[in-house]
C-alpha cells in the first residue's frame, strides 16, 4: 500500500498530492511518470511524476478530476492508501541527459497549458539545480485557474503568465505570447518544450515549426499496463508508430501525429460518460435517459 | 463405472450455448469416480512414453497409479516434485501433442487423459487445503526472480523447496504473468487457480513484491550490488504485441490482443464492477490462429459480438490447440482461413468501419516447414467489422536488455541462454521462458525456469 502524505488544492479542480513510494521516488527522474490504481476494481491511471523527495521516499503527482475515477482519487484524504503505484515508467526527459556544457549554451523555453503545468515544473526544478535558468510561460484561460505558479517562479529564469481574457499578465494563449517573444522582445529559443492539452501542444509544434525551433511534446494517451505490453498509447510520429509508454512519454513536436492522437483519446468517452453516470447515479442508471448512448 | 479401455472417460462441459454468455469456466473436469476410472485406463508401461513428452518430467504413471487406487494427496505429492503448477497445466498444457501424443494406449484408440487427470488431482488437493511440503531449512542465500509468470513461479517454487530466499518481482499490481492477465476466465479460473497456486508458491516462503518494473525502478545491477542478492532469474516473457503495419491499423478499434485480454482478465473490464472500459464491439475480427487469437476471439463473443478469425494459412496450420479450435467453434466463432487483412478501413472521427481483406492460397513450404500463403490476385473484400484485434505473436520487452549491461541478445531481441541451466552470458543472471525463447507455452517457460533453479543452485552450491 502507498500512503498519502499530503493533499493540497491547486485550482479549477486539480489536486496534488505526495505518496509514500520509496522505490519509485529512488530512480524517478523529470520527464517520468507513474501508474496509480486506487483500490481493488479501480483503473491504471497514468500520471506524470511532479516532483519527488528521495530521502523521504516521496513522489509527488498532480491530477484533475477530469472523470469517475479522478474524481474519486480527489476523495482520498492523507493518512490513506492507493493500493497500487508503480513507477517510474517512461524515458526521462531527453534534455536531462544532455551534457551540461551543452545544456549551458542553450536557451531553452518551456511551455505549460492547465494540468501540464505539474510535469513542466520538475524539468525546470532540475534545470534550476544545475544552474541553468529557462524560461517559462504558464497558460490558462483565466487567472483563477492557474496552478503552481509560485513554486515554478523560485525555479524558472523568466515566468510568463496569459491568459485568454487578460485576466492576469500577457492577453493571449501560450502561442500568442511565443509570438510575441520571438517576434517582439527578440528573443531567441534554441529550443522549446510543451506539456498541456494535445490541442495546445498541437499548436505550439505548429508555431515553432514555423518558427525553426526544435519542440519537445509529451504525451498522455490512453494506456492499461504503460510497460509497452498493450500497445494502446500508441502514436504515429513522422513514418514509425511509438508506444508512448516505452519510447516516451516525450517526442519531437514536430513529428507527431496530435489530430489522430487526439481521436484516439476519444476512444472511450461513451465508456467513461457511462461510469461518471454509474457513479453519480449508482445502479439506478441503466441507460435510457437519452444522455449516454447507454 | 464401466470403462470401454478404448475410450477416454468423456469430460463434462459447459453447454456451448450457454458458456457463450459467461465467463464460467468451459471444462468443469472430472469427479472422483470419472478420474479413478480413466485411470485405471494407464497401462503403467515399464518404460513411460509419456514422461519423455513432458517438458518437466512428471512421473505420469506414478501419479495416476496413485489416483487409480484413490490416494489423491499421494499422486499431488508425486506431481508436486516436478511442477509448481498443476492446476494450470491440467488445463492449458498442449496434452496432445506432449504426453497423451505418446500415451500407447492412444496406438489404438484413445490417449490416457492425462491433462484431465492432473487437474482433477490438483482441484482435489486444493479443495482438501493440501499445501507443497516447504524446505526444511534455509541456506543463506538469495535469489532474485523477474517475473511472477510461469516460468518466475517455477524457478520460485524449486529454489525455495532447496532452502534459498527468493524474491519474485512483478511489474504489474498482480502476480500469474500471462496467466493473470492472458488467459481468460473460461479457461483457467483466476481466483479458484491461478490465485491459488501461486499462494502454494508463496507457502513455500517465496516473497513476491508487486509493482516493481525491473530496468526502471531498479536495474539488475543494483539488485547484485545494493540489494545483496547472490543471483538472479529473468522470466519476464514476451509481452510486446506486434501489427502488421497496415493502414489504418492507428484507428480507433484496433487493439492488441494483449490489449483486449488484459482490459479483460487483468482488469475485469467484463465486470461493471471494475472501473476499466473496455470497447467490446459488436462485429469483432481477430487475426491470427493461434491460441491467444481463440481467447481474443471467445472473449469478444462473450462481451456480445460477432466474432470472425482471419488467417492467412488453412485449418492444418492453425497454431491453435485442437480442442479450443473446436471449443470456439462450437461457441460460433466463424473461421475466415486463407484470408489476410490488407487495410483497415477508418471512417471520418477515426473509428473502424470494415476490414479489407485477400484471399490466400498455399503455396510451396517455407522456412518453417509449413506451406507459404500467397495472395491470389483480384480477390480482395471487404469484411463488415468495427473492432480488429491483432493476434499474431508478441516479443521480448526490452526494458531489461536494453538497462543491463553485458547482456547478450540474439537477432530477435530474445535473451541468450543456455538450455540446460539458463545461464546468459552475464555472470549470476540467468533467464527462462518466453524472453529467451520468444512466445511459446506455459509448460516450455515452467521446464525453463525449472532448468535454471537447477543451474542456479549448482552455481551457488559451489560458492
Amino acid at each position: 500500500m502507498y500512503q498519502i502524505l499530503k493533499k493540497e488544492y491547486l485550482a479549477n479542480n486539480i489536486w496534488l498530492m505526495d505518496v509514500e513510494a520509496p522505490r519509485v521516488a529512488k530512480s524517478c527522474q523529470p520527464g517520468q511518470f507513474v501508474i496509480v490504481k486506487m483500490d481493488e476494481t479501480g483503473e491504471r491511471i497514468p500520471l506524470t511524476v511532479c516532483d519527488y523527495d528521495r530521502e523521504k521516499g516521496t513522489v509527488t503527482i498532480v491530477f484533475q478530476k477530469v472523470g469517475a475515477s479522478t474524481e474519486e482519487m480527489a476523495e482520498y484524504e492523507v493518512g490513506e492508501s492507493f493500493m497500487d503505484f508503480v513507477g517510474p515508467l517512461g524515458c526521462a526527459s531527453e534534455l536531462i541527459k544532455m551534457p551540461i556544457e551543452e545544456l549551458k549554451k542553450e536557451s531553452i523555453l518551456f511551455v505549460c497549458g492547465g494540468v501540464g503545468t505539474a510535469p513542466v515544473y520538475p524539468q525546470v526544478k532540475w534545470m534550476h539545480e544545475h544552474g541553468i535558468d529557462v524560461d517559462v510561460i504558464i497558460g490558462a484561460r483565466t487567472k483563477d485557474i492557474m496552478i503552481l505558479e509560485d513554486a515554478m517562479r523560485k525555479v524558472a529564469g523568466n515566468l510568463y503568465i496569459a491568459t485568454d481574457d487578460g485576466s492576469y499578465g500577457f492577453q493571449g494563449n501560450g502561442c500568442d505570447l511565443i509570438q510575441d517573444l520571438v517576434k517582439n522582445q527578440g528573443k531567441k529559443y534554441t529550443r522549446v518544450v510543451a506539456i498541456g492539452p494535445m490541442i495546445m501542444m498541437k499548436f505550439v509544434s505548429l508555431l515553432t515549426k514555423e518558427l525553426g525551433i526544435p519542440t519537445i511534446v509529451s504525451m498522455n494517451p490512453i494506456m492499461v499496463d504503460g510497460t509497452g505490453m498493450c500497445g494502446a498509447c500508441r502514436l504515429q510520429v513522422g513514418d514509425e508508430i511509438k508506444f508512448a509508454c516505452v519510447d516516451g512519454p516525450e517526442f519531437d513536436g514536430h513529428l507527431v501525429d496530435f489530430d489522430q492522437a487526439m481521436k484516439r483519446q476519444r476512444m472511450y468517452q461513451t465508456e467513461e460518460g457511462k461510469a461518471m453516470l454509474r457513479r453519480t447515479e449508482g445502479a439506478s442508471h441503466h441507460g435510457g435517459c437519452g444522455n449516454c448512448n447507454g | 463405472m464401466e470403462v470401454d479401455v478404448l475410450k477416454r472417460v468423456p469430460v463434462r462441459e459447459q453447454d456451448p450455448k450457454v458458456r457463450a454468455t459467461n465467463f464460467e469456466e468451459v471444462c468443469l473436469g472430472y469427479n472422483k469416480e470419472e478420474a479413478m476410472a480413466e485411470a485405471t485406463r494407464c497401462l503403467q508401461c515399464k518404460n513411460p512414453q509419456c514422461v519423455k513428452g513432458c517438458p518437466v518430467n512428471i512421473d505420469i504413471p506414478k501419479f495416476i497409479k496413485e489416483l487409480a487406487e484413490g490416494r489423491v494427496e499421494d499422486a499431488y505429492r508425486v506431481i508436486g516434485t516436478y511442477s509448481a503448477l498443476p492446476a494450470v497445466c491440467g488445463r492449458v498444457c498442449p496434452q496432445e501433442s506432449q504426453c497423451e501424443a505418446k500415451c500407447i494406449r492412444g496406438i489404438k484408440g484413445d490417449a490416457v487423459s492425462i491433462g484431465k487427470l492432473e487437474r482433477f488431482v490438483a482441484d482435489t488437493a486444493r479443495e482438501e487445503g493440501v499445501k507443497p511440503e516447504k524446505a526444511e531449512k534455509k541456506n543463506g542465500k538469495k535469489v532474485a526472480v523477474i517475473g511472477s509468470g510461469p516460468a518466475g513461479l517455477t524457478c520460485a517454487g524449486d529454489l525455495a523447496k532447496l532452502g534459498y530466499e527468493v524474491t519474485i518481482f512483478e511489474a504489474l499490481h498482480k502476480a500469474g504473468g500471462v496467466l493473470s492477465y492472458g488467459i481468460p476466465e473460461f479457461r483457467l479460473p483466476k481466483e479458484k487457480v491461478v490465485d491459488c497456486e501461486v499462494e502454494n508458491v508463496k507457502s513455500l516462503g517465496v516473497k513476491i513484491e508487486t509493482n516493481v518494473v525491473i530496468g526502471k525502478s531498479i536495474t539488475i545491477d543494483e539488485l547484485l550490488t545494493d540489494e545483496g542478492f547472490d543471483a538472479v532469474f529473468i522470466g519476464s516473457g514476451a509481452g510486446l504485441p506486434r501489427f502488421m503495419g497496415i493502414p489504418g491499423e492507428n484507428a480507433n478499434g484496433v487493439f492488441s490482443a494483449n490489449e483486449y485480454l488484459t482490459r479483460s482478465n487483468l482488469m475485469k473490464a467484463f465486470d461493471d464492477s471494475y472501473a476499466t472500459p473496455i470497447a467490446a464491439g459488436s462485429k469483432v475480427a481477430v487475426v491470427g490462429g493461434g491460441n491467444v487469437a481463440m481467447d481474443a476471439a471467445r472473449t469478444a463473443l462473450r462481451l456480445g459480438a460477432d466474432v470472425h478469425i482471419v488467417y492467412r494459412r488453412s485449418e492444418e496450420e492453425l497454431p491453435a490447440r485442437v480442442e479450443e479450435v473446436h471449443h470456439a467453434k462450437e461457441e460460433g466463432i466463424i473461421f475466415d482461413l486463407l484470408t489476410n487483412p490488407t487495410e483497415i478501413l477508418v471512417d471520418d472521427n477515426g473509428n473502424v468501419k470494415g476490414m479489407t481483406c485477400i484471399r490466400m492460397e498455399l503455396g510451396e513450404p517455407d522456412e518453417s516447414g509449413r506451406r507459404r500463403p500467397v495472395e491470389i490476385p483480384g480477390s480482395e473484400f471487404t469484411l463488415d467489422v468495427d473492432t480488429v484485434i491483432m493476434s499474431l505473436g508478441t516479443s521480448p520487452n526490452p526494458l531489461i536488455s536494453s538497462t543491463t549491461e553485458g547482456l547478450a541478445l540474439n537477432k530477435r531481441k530474445c535473451i541468450v541462454a543456455e538450455e540446460e541451466n539458463g545461464q546468459t552470458s552475464k555472470a549470476k543472471v540467468y533467464a527462462g521462458g518466453d524472453a529467451v525463447t520468444g512466445a511459446a507455452t506455459v509448460i516450455l517457460a515452467m521446464g525453463a525456469g525449472k532448468a535454471a533453479a537447477k543451474g542456479i543452485d549448482e552455481f551457488l552450491s559451489q560458492k
